[in-house]
């Protein structure tokens, strides 16, 4: 599904991924964890087409097609989500409001008509339910004033109501606690099937005890210098990074 | 990679200027060019008016002469040359009283362009409108369901012959002839507007509307309004505006007067889009406008305003709370793109004990454009308890634009209460990267994020209007960020 071959690309100036490779197919997850400053971020960036990351060489492809003319909200249509470490506050737009317009963006992508109010209403009914969001969380302006924990949430809950291909989770356990951490990664987990896949982006191990990974990648200095299973992660945690270099 | 680009957006834009500025060929009377007493007499005379209007905008006239154009705006321009403009342009065809199958059909194919339904089988949108076309207002719908509840609207000049002691009583008993250097202009050669009565006690039962619409070149559109709400009264009030665009700056210079008998509310909303010049700053309406509502005990004034149009507008709705318990308010969304400038916001003068008033005031500047809020809370000595809260908020988009609140507050009495709050934001590439990574592309972002900041205002416009307001503001950002 997802083949990164070869990515180099920088950020105001500065080399940050240097000749990173990785495939993910469908019906896997796959966890990337590694030191701070060595290119998680960069790497979800990238691959959402932020124009602040030049790529310098290498090759991102979806389903075979390459990303590189596809502006943020074309791969965004082809099914890439981000998950962000750091929300944006938008005031004066609603949770539901912002959700409707994606949603219908995408739709409008494919040809399609507006997805009818009674449908859009029926399906964010259900997805909120799944995240354990209540009614008035859904009216309030997106991400003004919203804890750490319901920011990611609310993320979550945008991933469940695009329904991606391919969701990068980027820091999604940052700033949760316990609970939340629970409700964030069970809708996870539900939202998983055969035909769409996961990266998971962590710091910690503790995210893995509920998302389980088929793969776990270490990036260092822009680079993947291990791959694993999920033994990996728990090897990491008990060691730290320092041996790998 | 592929970016949607400032040149893309340009491009677009093309395609999708300014909507309204089409001209339509009209055979219209002119006035030649120039302005002294005897245009004004011709003025009046046209309108075969009563001998005390001539007399009155004569007075106007003189004191006019005498003063000088104010300088305090934050805004840049050429000055009028006031003997370069036709003070009378009427389309030949026009006469109100006759029935829609007399009036040319040029006109009514300008009406259809401009959206505006006059038909009045068509009462779908329960609207009554009156339409005033440069200098004359052409048609007015709804006259006899209207009058069945004794309200009376019409246009002015009608109304200065056939309702003479109402005239004679509020016209310009609040924004005097000598308020300013445009409402004295104003107060000289108006040329028509509407003219609204609603009787003691009743609620008018539709949407009163007045479409202003500038067609021919070389013109000044100066219209007055004057709605009288009797007391225990309420209704609410639309305005419109378009003109076609010219590489002219045409001068638009009208006075709004509003007055609420005791326990009476007035709901006044504009949508002003006349042409704002194009990109590069050539031509557009110069905007200079006087309102302003007087409100008696226990009553209620609100202007909302939409501001997306002219080349530079300079205007202060305001409200003076002379009656104890009186309310009033004052909702604004300002917009300015490429060469724009607006200096506009509200008085709110605090006379009676328990006065109350609310601004909310939304500015946006993108391009090279340059947006201003102004507001004075005055509140008088002997004014009890009066309070106030205001809120300005500007949203920048770019870095060449400018954004400036100039507040003004006069407390002479202790007990008041007032609150300012003013913040200064701008739509950031973070948020522009999240709504694209959403799947929702750079333009419709961008009204996505103008739209949540304006919201607080756009709430405050009737229905219709206020879908109307939103794609207009959409239209006006087109091609402010790359």
């Amino acid at each position: 599904m997802l083949k990164i071959e070869n990515l180099h690309a920088k950020v105001e100036g500065n080399d940050i991924l240097k000749g990173l490779n990785i495939e993910v197919k469908p019906g896997e997850v796959h966890a990337i964890m590694g030191p701070n400053g060595a290119g998680k971020s960069t790497l979800a960036s990238v691959v959402a087409g932020n124009e602040n990351y030049e790529v310098t060489d290498g090759k991102i492809s979806l389903d075979g097609e390459d990303l590189e003319d596809l502006s943020p909200d074309e791969r965004a249509h082809k099914g890439i989500f981000l998950s962000f470490q750091y929300p944006v506050e938008i005031p004066g737009v609603t949770v539901t409001n912002f959700i409707k317009t994606a949603i219908n963006a995408k739709r409008k992508s494919q040809g399609l008509e507006d997805m009818p109010a009674a449908e859009m209403l029926k399906k964010i009914r259900e997805k909120a339910a799944l995240l354990e969001i209540d009614k008035t969380f859904l009216s309030r302006s997106l991400n003004e004033g919203f804890s750490g924990g319901e920011k990611k949430r609310n993320e979550i809950f945008q991933m469940a109501m695009l329904e991606p291909k391919l969701a990068i989770l980027d820091e999604t356990d940052s700033g949760l606690d316990i609970d939340a951490l629970r409700i964030v990664a069970n809708g996870v987990n539900k939202l998983k099937s055969k035909d769409n896949a996961v990266v998971v982006i962590t710091h910690y191990q503790r995210l893995l005890d509920y998302i389980v990974p088929d793969f776990v990648h270490v990036l260092a200095d822009g680079k993947i210098v291990k791959s694993g299973g999920k033994e990996l992660a728990l090897e990491l945690e008990a060691k730290g990074y320092d041996w790998l270099k | 990679m592929s970016k949607y680009t400032e040149d893309d957006l340009r491009e677009e834009l093309k395609t999708k200027e300014y909507e309204y500025g089409f001209y339509t060929y009209l055979d219209a009377e002119t006035f030649p060019k120039g302005l002294n007493e005897d245009v004004i007499r011709a003025i009046s005379l046209k309108k075969e008016e009563p001998e005390w209007m001539t007399e009155w905008r004569l007075d106007a006239f003189r004191k006019w002469e005498a003063m000088a154009e104010p300088e305090w705006a934050n805004v840049h321009y050429e000055k009028p040359d006031f003997q370069n403009i036709s003070y009378y342009s009427a389309p030949k065809k026009a006469d109100p009283n006759k029935s829609l199958d007399d009036v040319d059909p040029e006109l009514l194919e300008m009406y259809k362009k401009l959206g505006i339904s006059v038909d009045e089988q068509k009462k779908l949108q329960n609207i009554a409108v009156d339409i005033v076309v440069d200098s004359v207002s052409v048609a007015t719908t709804f006259k006899k369901t209207l009058n069945e509840k004794g309200i009376i609207f019409c246009p002015i000049s009608e109304a200065i012959k056939e309702h003479p002691e109402l005239v004679k009583k509020y016209m310009g008993s609040v924004v005097p002839k000598t308020d300013n250097f445009y409402a004295a202009l104003n107060s000289a050669v108006f040329t028509d507007g509407s003219f609204c009565y609603i009787p003691k006690g009743v609620t008018c039962p539709m949407e009163l509307s007045t479409y202003f619409r500038i067609n021919e070149s070389g013109t000044g559109q100066f219209e007055r309004t004057l709605v009288i709400a009797d007391e225990g009264s309420f209704v609410s009030y639309l305005e419109g505006c378009t003109a076609p665009s010219r590489d002219e700056n045409q001068l638009h210079a009208a006075v709004v007067e509003l007055i609420a008998l005791d326990d009476a509310e007035i709901k006044y909303s504009t949508v002003q889009n006349w042409f704002p010049g194009d990109a590069k700053g050539k031509g557009g309406v110069y905007n200079f406008v006087t309102k302003r509502g007087l409100c008696e005990k226990n009553s209620k004034i609100s202007w909302t305003q939409v501001e997306t149009g002219s080349a530079v507008t300079w205007k202060y709705p305001s409200c003076i709370l002379k009656g104890d318990n009186s309310v009033g308010e004052f909702y604004s969304i300002a917009v300015t793109n490429n060469y724009q400038q607006a200096d506009t916001g509200t008085k709110m003068i605090h006379l009676g004990n328990n006065t109350k008033s609310t601004i909310i005031s939304k500015g946006i500047s993108a391009g090279h454009s340059h947006n201003s809020y102004r507001g004075l809370v005055k509140v008088n000595a002997k004014a009890e308890n009066a309070r106030n809260f205001s809120q300005c908020d500007s949203l920048l988009m770019g870095d060449l634009c400018g954004a400036h609140t100039f507040p003004y507050i006069e407390v002479k009495n202790k007990s008041a209460q007032i609150e300012h709050e003013a913040t200064t934001s701008k739509i950031g590439e973070d948020q522009l990267f999240y709504c694209n990574q959403r799947g929702i592309d750079t333009e419709k972002a961008i009204a996505l994020i103008v739209n949540g900041f304006s919201k607080d205002v756009l709430n405050k416009l009737p229905m219709e209007f206020a879908v109307e307001a939103q794609k207009l503001l959409e239209i006006s950002l087109e091609g402010s960020v790359g």
